[in-house]
């Protein structure tokens, strides 16, 4: 099923989506925000700039976008897949409890702000690129892997990455001496395990943007974790 | 009617700017179109437009444009304004009557020129006599605001959705080189017509998104050097930091970026270069003129836009190009809806500034 967004409101675009299950295409799609939140039982391709909080509140559905996305992709998303074949915004995931996000390109400021995780609840972000300022701000849970395969020869990540991060654990490709982290955290390279722990969405993200698995080896990974399970312990009261 | 404090407005607004770097005049229709994909972020309580290179054939005369309350505020302000200026033409501005676009004011148009005579006796130039004017007016004169007053540009501006606030001022009827707007969504002031962006002083227009948490500070500041923040609006502070930075100081562009959207100390203590130690005396001199809260803006000027974000980045704001045509806007659909074809999408980092200029000669 064909949708076509042209001069459509984000609300009239999101109820003739409700409607359907299955597949869906959406074309023309421009800046209409909320796309899919909330869906469970539906794969969802966008041509177009979808807008923001695409895919909020995701609970099963995968969506696919052929360009860019702007802020707040998969915004509290529980479960589900998005895939972005181009740069997203600001607050990619934030919140997000569940799922995964796979992204080609670069993501904005904040990717993975707030991100949690729950038993079998794990929510995980792939970026292809490079990540902004406060990757995984107040990460409490999740995995973020940024792979630093963008060519435009800036740093990998911007500035104070993983500030105020309790859980979770953020891989880089390379070893981000250059990085500058909280001493809350701990920086170490990536053991058999650790690289075990995300294989499978690195095979993925192999398989959505048809990349040779192998250009990844083990020792190319930094992992980044909060050296403790409390570490603001003290920090504004006596806990 | 419901009050402050018993209504919630989240916060959004949207802007949008794009610009010719061969100086190629284009019509206010595109401007306008970026704003139908953000019209979400803005809730009808205030929209606007500047326009550069749109008045080639007065581009001598500084035009004023102004609104009244009444007939008597435009006569006690016209009787102010030939005290000092000759006033080559004087009209109304040319609107559009739709049902969008409410409680009209006299919107009035002049093309002036300070008197040759005034500004020796005072020993001004004529920038800063035009500043002093403008101040006072909107300072002093009950019923009468002036929102654009520089040379071949103009800024327009309304309470409503952008979109109509376009379609309202006929801009499609004119033609510049650059073009800002701007769709409000008020925060902390209720929607008037002087409120809406962009706020002008001279040649200088700011259009802004976001929320400025040092207003009072830099207020104090800047009201030390004669300007009046008259609107109680975070922004206006903005336009008049940028004319006192730019016009009265001479800073360049990047150093206002530099004061406004200072870098961290830590950025500045991790660097010994001479760019970081530059950068970090415009920090001492100017801290009064730091702009702390979220705020995305973009500043026009003559022959140019400058877009610049918070230092933590707390709005978004992409950038795109295609030719000689340069776009900035808070969401990439903004730039889609001007031109499907635009290339060379980008995110600039917190504090980082975009300064597009025309071609020296071309405008």
């Amino acid at each position: 099923m064909r949708i076509d967004a042209k001069g459509k409101l984000f609300d009239a675009l999101n109820a003739e989506i409700s409607e359907h299950n299955g597949e869906l295409e959406i074309d023309n799609c421009l800046g209409q925000r909320f796309i899919a939140a909330g869906a469970s039982a539906k794969q969802v391709v966008i041509n177009g700039v979808p807008g923001n909080a695409l895919g909020a509140y995701l609970a099963g559905a995968t969506i696919e976008v052929n360009g860019n996305a702007q802020d707040a992709v998969g915004d509290t998303m529980n479960a589900g897949k998005i895939v972005v074949r181009g740069n997203v915004g600001d607050a990619v995931g934030y919140a997000m409890r569940g799922g995964a996000i796979y992204i080609s390109g670069n993501a904005g400021y904040r990717a993975g702000i707030h991100m949690k995780e729950y038993r079998e609840k794990k929510p995980v972000i792939v970026i292809g690129g490079r990540a902004g300022s406060f990757l995984g701000e107040y990460q409490a849970g999740g995995i973020i892997i940024v792979l630093g395969l963008h060519k435009d020869g800036k740093p990998i990540l911007g500035n104070f990455p993983c500030a105020g991060m309790h859980g979770g654990k953020i891989f880089l490709r390379g070893d981000a001496q250059r990085v500058v982290f909280p001493r809350q955290t701990t920086r170490r390279a990536a053991s058999p395990s650790d690289m075990y722990e995300i294989s499978s969405y690195l095979a993925e993200f192999c398989d959505l943007f048809k990349i040779n698995v192998r250009e990844f080896s083990r020792d190319d990974f930094t992992v980044v974790v909060p050296n403790s399970s409390n570490p603001y312990k003290q920090m504004y009261v006596a806990n | 009617m419901q009050r402050e404090g018993q209504v919630r407005i989240p916060s959004g607004c949207a802007i949008s700017a794009m610009i010719s770097t061969t100086g190629a005049r284009m019509t206010g229709e595109t401007i306008v179109k970026s704003m139908i994909p953000m019209h979400d972020r803005s809730n009808g309580l205030g929209g606007g437009f500047a326009g550069y290179g749109i008045y080639p054939e007065y581009r001598e005369f500084y035009a004023l444009h102004v609104f009244f309350d009444d007939p008597s505020a435009q006569y006690e302000c016209e009787k102010y304004l030939k005290e000092g200026y000759e006033i080559v033409k004087s009209e109304s501005i040319p609107i559009r009557k739709i049902p969008e676009i409410t409680d009209v004011p006299i919107i009035w148009r002049y093309f002036v020129a300070p008197l040759a005579s005034v500004l020796s006796r005072l020993q001004l130039d004529e920038h800063e006599f035009v500043a002093r004017t403008v101040t006072k007016i909107n300072s002093q004169f009950r019923g009468a605001y002036v929102f654009s007053s520089g040379k071949n540009m103009g800024a327009f501006k309304a309470v409503g959705f952008p979109e109509d606030v376009g379609r309202f001022y006929r801009l499609e009827e004119y033609a510049g080189y650059s073009w800002t707007a701007h769709g409000r969504y008020p925060t902390n002031t209720p929607g008037w017509w002087g409120g809406a962006h962009p706020f002008a002083l001279l040649d200088y227009s700011v259009v802004h998104n976001g929320e400025i948490s040092s207003y009072d500070a830099n207020r104090r500041f800047i009201e030390m050097f004669g300007y009046r923040c008259t609107l109680q609006t975070d922004t206006e502070v903005i336009a008049y930091i940028a004319d006192y930075l730019l016009r009265r100081q001479g800073l360049t562009l990047e150093e206002l970026a530099s004061v406004i959207a200072a870098p961290f100390w830590s950025e500045l203590d991790a660097s010994e270069s001479v760019e970081s130690s530059s950068r970090a005396y415009l920090r001492k001199v100017f801290p009064s003129l730091l702009l702390t809260g979220p705020f995305s803006i973009v500043l026009g000027f003559t022959g140019g836009v400058m877009a610049l974000n918070d230092r933590l980045k707390l709005r978004s704001m992409v950038t795109a190009s295609n030719r000689d045509v340069h776009y900035i806007a808070s969401e990439e659909a903004a730039i889609r809806a001007m031109d499907p074809d635009a290339r060379n999408v980008y995110s600039p980092a917190g504090g980082e500034p975009v300064i597009i200029k025309v071609e020296e000669g071309a405008y």
